[in-house]
């Protein structure tokens, strides 16, 4: 019974890992332009982009796997976003239309 | 490139005829407040003198309407500053359009055509207002078989573009090489930038620091062409949905360009839609940080501007005009 009492908890544990520590891609924005032009991911991973301009800018994909949008952000502040559908994504700035760049999600 | 880079420097010499032009001979990135020299052409419609001579006949000839009445030049007058001084451009028929005529001072800088962007070069630009019942209003299928009759017209073509047929595309790509030739000439501001220390009055220099900070204009007309070429709801009061047609994104609904300010003295009056006749009124707008707020952009909001801080924004504008380029019109061919 005891055995069994921890078991419990560590197969709990075991099942939450992969989501706990997918990996999380960092991609700047400085210049008007993303650090990374391409971006080749898994499934589940995420991205996390951060604003490093003085003004806003925007992230937004209309890519086919999974449109979104995720709005306005100023200097210093991310935005975070879990690709959880795989596929090619074409990510932009909706204010600043040069800055482009893809996302690669395999399965 | 290299090849291009000479050309648009023979196109330039030949047929710009600007008083005073200057530009910054330097590295691009020495001082981003100055003009490039380099005017970015693409390498399908490298400049060259017979291609900038055709643009410029076919820019100024009402033929290329459907009424043979308007032409590019109507709307885009360089005698106001590349504009046409209304509020909104007049179209086919004498019939007011929905939104103003921008300048197309330095468009060949832009990444983007229109006030909503929705063409990608000059070429494309060039076919739309032309094809567009309301504007233009000309048959693009015919276009080319009534200039291929004017003989004047067929000899410039095989000039300019030997072995392509007279075409829409070859039209578009004329007019296009001739507008990348209408460029800001030396700005008083300029020549501050320059070193000429009393290029510019001591109200305009603080009207700079205003403009890149306090006022915070330059979070969007940043650097020498004073724009972003971005996209911003500003707060107007308008219906227009703007890029929002080009982007159905929430933050693009009332959006439009960054207009450059070079010459913008010249080219009142101001917004999209032409609704504020003064820069006075502009700076107003901006002071109280817009109207419409349903979907303000969050770089807009309200300055607290004291009456000499906007008299000396305003005193900075006003440097940003030009030497003129001077025109001569063309004898269109027949």
């Amino acid at each position: 019974m005891n055995t069994l009492r921890y078991a419990i908890p560590s197969l709990l544990l075991m099942a939450m890992l992969p989501a706990a520590f997918a990996e999380d891609h960092l991609v700047m924005q400085k210049d008007k332009a993303f650090s990374a032009k391409a971006l080749s991911i898994k499934t589940g991973e995420s991205v996390t982009f951060r604003n490093e301009d003085e003004f806003f800018h925007n992230i937004f994909s209309l890519s086919d796997p999974a449109p979104f949008d995720l709005g306005a952000f100023g200097k210093g502040q991310t935005r975070k976003l879990v690709f959880d559908q795989p596929g090619h994504y074409e990510v932009e700035c909706a204010i600043h239309p040069e800055m482009r760049m893809t996302v690669n999600v395999s399965k | 490139m290299k090849h291009l880079r000479l050309c648009m420097a023979v196109v330039f010499g030949l047929c710009a005829g600007r008083a005073g032009a200057a530009v910054d001979a330097r590295p691009a990135d020495a001082d981003p407040w100055l003009r490039p020299a380099q005017v970015p052409a693409p390498e399908s419609n490298a400049p060259t003198a017979e291609r900038v001579e055709l643009g410029k006949a076919l820019f100024f000839d009402p033929r290329l309407s459907g009424s043979n009445w308007i032409s590019c030049a109507s709307c885009h007058n360089p005698a106001l500053g590349w504009s046409d001084g209304l509020p909104t451009g007049m179209g086919h028929g004498m019939k007011p359009l929905g939104r103003g005529t921008p300048t197309i001072l330095n468009t060949a800088y832009n990444p983007l055509q229109m006030w909503d962007g929705r063409f990608k070069d000059l070429e494309q630009q060039a076919l739309g207002p032309m094809g567009s019942g309301a504007e233009m209003n000309q048959d693009l299928g015919s276009v080319a078989t009534e200039f291929a009759a004017i003989a004047g017209y067929r000899a410039r073509f095989d000039a300019a573009y030997p072995g392509e047929s007279i075409s829409t595309t070859t039209i578009a790509k004329a007019i296009a090489s001739f507008e990348r030739t209408v460029v800001s000439g030396e700005a008083p501001f300029d020549r501050w930038r320059r070193g000429d220390a009393a290029a510019i009055g001591a109200s305009a220099q603080r009207g700079f620091e205003l403009f890149k900070g306090k006022a915070e204009c330059g979070l969007c007309h940043m650097g020498w062409n004073f724009t972003d070429n971005g996209f911003h709801n500003i707060g107007l009061n308008s219906e227009d949905p703007g890029r929002y047609a080009q982007k159905p994104l929430k933050s693009m609904k009332g959006a439009f360009k960054t207009p450059t300010l070079r010459d913008v003295a010249l080219t009142a009056p101001y917004m999209h839609n032409g609704m504020y006749a003064s820069l006075e009124e502009v700076i107003e707008h901006y002071d109280r940080g817009g109207d419409l707020k349903d979907n303000l952009s969050p770089s807009i909001r309200p300055l607290g501007l004291t009456v000499v801080e906007k008299r000396d924004l305003l005193e900075f504008l006003k440097t940003l005009t030009g030497a003129p380029m001077l025109v001569v019109l063309p004898q269109l061919p027949q």
